[in-house]
């Protein structure tokens, strides 16, 4: 957005406020959420920049709360970190029991909402699919009724069919974020179905592909990068999900957020922000992994970048 | 088709079928074909989802606390005060309860006791007049020493026992469906006659709530749209390559944990926080008088308008990147300045951008949870804090689901509303 050389001063004063106030604009977007990186590496229990850190001082920086992660809710965590020190953190410390998890409920949930999902999408996004706007109405409720309506009605419904007494772990809070994600793959793979050329699989079909065939050697290939966005949506989700782990959840089913939430409620430390940087690291890496499958998908399909 | 065929032949497929059943029998595969590819997932959300949300409407209207005891380990269920709601039925409303009604009571406690339910019994009563609940254990501790007359021996025991109230209060729930938590949800109550009043002024909570939630939530929604516009239109105009790397600054937001993203307001906002310390250092603020950001609403709106404020970028770039600029231009060149093109020429092609952001943007707000659990403090709560509330501390679960459907009914409302404007299909994610 190039100012124009005929701009007057008025304009040229305009212009350069309003790409002030845009700064301003992307810095409350982000500021938010970088300011936590330095200071999970607070030496002091502050949640604010001590003169040490403000001034570079090496003192004033550590990596105590990065190792309160590993070591709080060990059996023994002041014995020389040797192999029974580490098993010690891998079988007891909370945050470690935490991520296990997170990542067991988020691979199942994630697995049930992709390959859910994407069967749907695909008829979803056939011309001749009765009933295609309310039924699409339905799937993607999850995502704008209230949490806390879900998780009302979830632990009253899984108390009724008593859920926990079916003897599968993490089942109640499994189904259930599998169907807060359904939404977003369903999103994001009829987002990659628009547009798809269905000549190719009635082309895949008369030259005699039967209809699994069609779908795993022509249209499987084309919507991938769209399925795996929309199971890494599902995936982040369920990651970063606490209400309904808190109304369902076991006790002993203690998640990152559930963990977090806690932390927060109670204890607030530092070690609460080291978590938080290592979660936006992490979702760091998914934006990157998500933004280079959407270019693959539109290059894929001949799609101009629009 | 030429002009010259007859028209009463009918036109057949290569096996001499008609062309016209033919046809409609393919699309009818087809249809089948598509609806069996989405009927697994439709089951699965219709199980998982709509299922458990009827089943809590269902609880809102539906109450057993005071007619039904069901045995927590068993799963026995036992009907109570049976004799006193066959009183209630042979009598009509507003009848002085007389010797008869006392003895059905006495005998309903002294079953009551026998389950020890008289708590649980007594909390459903409670809920239609505060302070009734004592009353039933401190009944179902003496029921056995009462003598007849029970009326007198009731009266002995507490005068409340007299009380018209507490009477229209059992008979409302003698009967396991009622409204009253839907009225108890808008602030009414019922009189000992059993009319339909306004609760005390001081004890008025919902219907203010429901008012503070709509007026935070469009508060929000105003804040992103004054936020988002000037970013949206910056990153629709500017050349792709550089828009897209500005958009990684939208899309991380969108895309990190909302429990980091309240954690960090939960740090910068706090009085011993970073904006708090800055501003002292910087000298703006005085150290003793730092500003309370957190824990009211400010804190609350705050936060909410930048976990939000994503939901309104994208809808406004994808409108806004389509708008050919040569019709600003036009109007510039016609002789409009800047801000009349901009008034009459380019805003109005943004506004279907701006509904779609905005509905998106209130019917997540009115909803939220987390972050005004964690940062709202006392009067930064919105309504789905309160419904969490009678889930979790009061367990006044039909009340819970009351305010829960109404809130339900709400968003529902927009969703269609959304639907027809919008189309839930242009729903985009980065």
């Amino acid at each position: 957005m190039a100012l124009p050389k005929h701009a007057d001063r008025l304009e040229r004063v305009w212009h350069y406020t309003y790409l002030v106030i845009c700064t301003l604009i992307f810095l409350f977007l982000i500021a938010p959420i970088l300011v936590v990186i330095p200071l999970s590496f607070n030496a002091e229990p502050y949640f604010t920049f001590t003169e040490k850190m403000l001034k570079f001082d090496p003192t004033g920086f550590s990596a105590r709360w990065y190792d309160l992660l590993l070591t709080f809710g060990m059996q023994a965590p002041e014995v020389p970190r040797d192999s029974s020190w580490w098993s010690d953190t891998w079988n007891n410390a909370h945050w470690i029991q935490a991520t296990k998890n997170s990542i067991i409920v988020g691979f199942f949930s994630t697995i049930l909402a992709t390959g859910l999902g994407t069967v749907a999408a695909l008829g979803l996004s056939r011309p001749e699919m009765p009933g295609r706007r309310v039924i699409m109405a339905i799937l993607i409720s999850p995502m704008i009724v209230p949490i806390i309506i879900t998780a009302t009605g979830l632990f009253f419904f899984y108390s009724s069919v008593g859920i926990q007494n079916w003897g599968i772990p993490y089942l109640g809070v499994v189904l259930a974020h599998a169907t807060l994600g359904i939404p977003f793959v369903i999103i994001t793979v009829t987002a990659t179905l628009v547009g798809f050329d269905h000549s190719l699989t009635r082309a895949a079909a008369s030259l005699g592909a039967n209809p699994a065939r069609t779908f795993f050697k022509v249209q499987m290939p084309l919507i991938l990068p769209g399925v795996i966005s929309g199971g890494l949506f599902a995936f982040v989700t369920s990651f970063d999900e606490v209400v309904v782990v808190l109304f369902v959840g076991g006790l002993d089913e203690q998640t990152i957020p559930r963990q977090m939430w806690n932390g927060i409620r109670e204890q607030i430390s530092p070690a609460i922000l080291s978590v938080a940087t290592i979660l936006v690291i992490i979702s760091i890496l998914l934006l990157a992994t998500v933004e280079l499958l959407r270019r693959r998908s539109e290059r894929l399909r001949g799609v101009s970048p629009a | 088709m030429s002009e010259t065929s007859a028209s009463d032949e009918i036109l057949t497929t290569a096996d001499g079928k008609p062309l016209k059943e033919a046809l409609a029998k393919a699309q009818f595969f087809a249809k089948r074909r598509a609806f069996i590819l989405v009927l697994p997932l439709l089951a699965f959300i219709l199980l998982t989802f709509v299922m458990p949300i009827g089943q809590m409407l269902h609880r809102s209207v539906k109450n057993e606390g005071f007619t039904v005891h069901t045995d927590v380990t068993t799963g026995v269920r036992t009907p109570i005060m049976t004799e006193l709601s066959i009183w209630f039925d042979q009598n009509p409303s507003g009848t002085v309860p007389d010797e008869a009604a006392y003895t059905a009571l006495r005998n309903d406690i002294g079953a009551l006791d026998e389950l020890r339910s008289a708590g649980s019994a007594g909390t459903r009563i409670n809920y239609l007049r505060a302070g009734s609940r004592s009353l039933f254990t401190k009944a179902a501790r003496k029921w056995d020493k009462m003598e007849a007359p029970y009326q007198d021996a009731f009266y002995d025991l507490d005068d409340e026992w007299a009380d018209a109230t507490l009477w229209a209060a059992m008979r409302q729930a003698s009967s396991s469906y009622t409204f009253d938590f839907y009225l108890a949800a808008m602030d009414y109550t019922r009189d000992g006659d059993g009319s339909v009043t306004k609760v005390n002024e001081n004890r008025q909570v919902y219907i203010k709530l429901f008012v503070r939630t709509l007026f935070l939530s469009l508060l929000i929604t105003f804040m992103t749209f004054i936020l988002a516009y000037p970013i949206a239109h910056l990153l629709a105009t500017l050349p792709l390559r550089h828009s897209n790397i500005l958009m990684i600054l939208v899309l991380l937001p969108f895309w990190t944990s909302l429990l980091v993203r309240t954690t960090s307001w939960m740090v910068l906002l706090q009085s011993q926080g970073v904006v708090n310390d800055a501003m002292v250092g910087v000298g703006i603020l005085a150290d003793e008088s730092r500003l309370q950001m957190m824990y009211n609403q400010t804190g609350t709106v705050i936060a909410m308008t930048h976990i939000l404020l994503p939901f309104m970028v994208l809808p406004l770039y994808s409108v806004m990147r389509p708008i050919n600029p040569s019709y600003v231009r036009a109007a510039r060149s016609l002789g409009a300045t800047s801000w009349t093109a901009f008034r009459r020429i380019y805003f109005p092609q943004t506004v279907p951008g701006i509904g779609a952001g905005a509905l998106l943007v209130f019917i997540l707000a009115v909803g939220y949870y987390i972050t005004p659990a964690l940062v709202g403090g006392a009067d930064g709560q919105l309504i789905s804090n309160l419904i969490a509330f009678h889930m979790q501390k009061s367990l006044n679960w039909s009340l819970a689901a009351a305010l829960a459907s109404l809130l339900l009914g709400g968003i529902l409302l927009l969703y269609w509303l959304y639907d027809r404007l919008v189309g839930i299909d242009n729903l985009k994610l980065g």
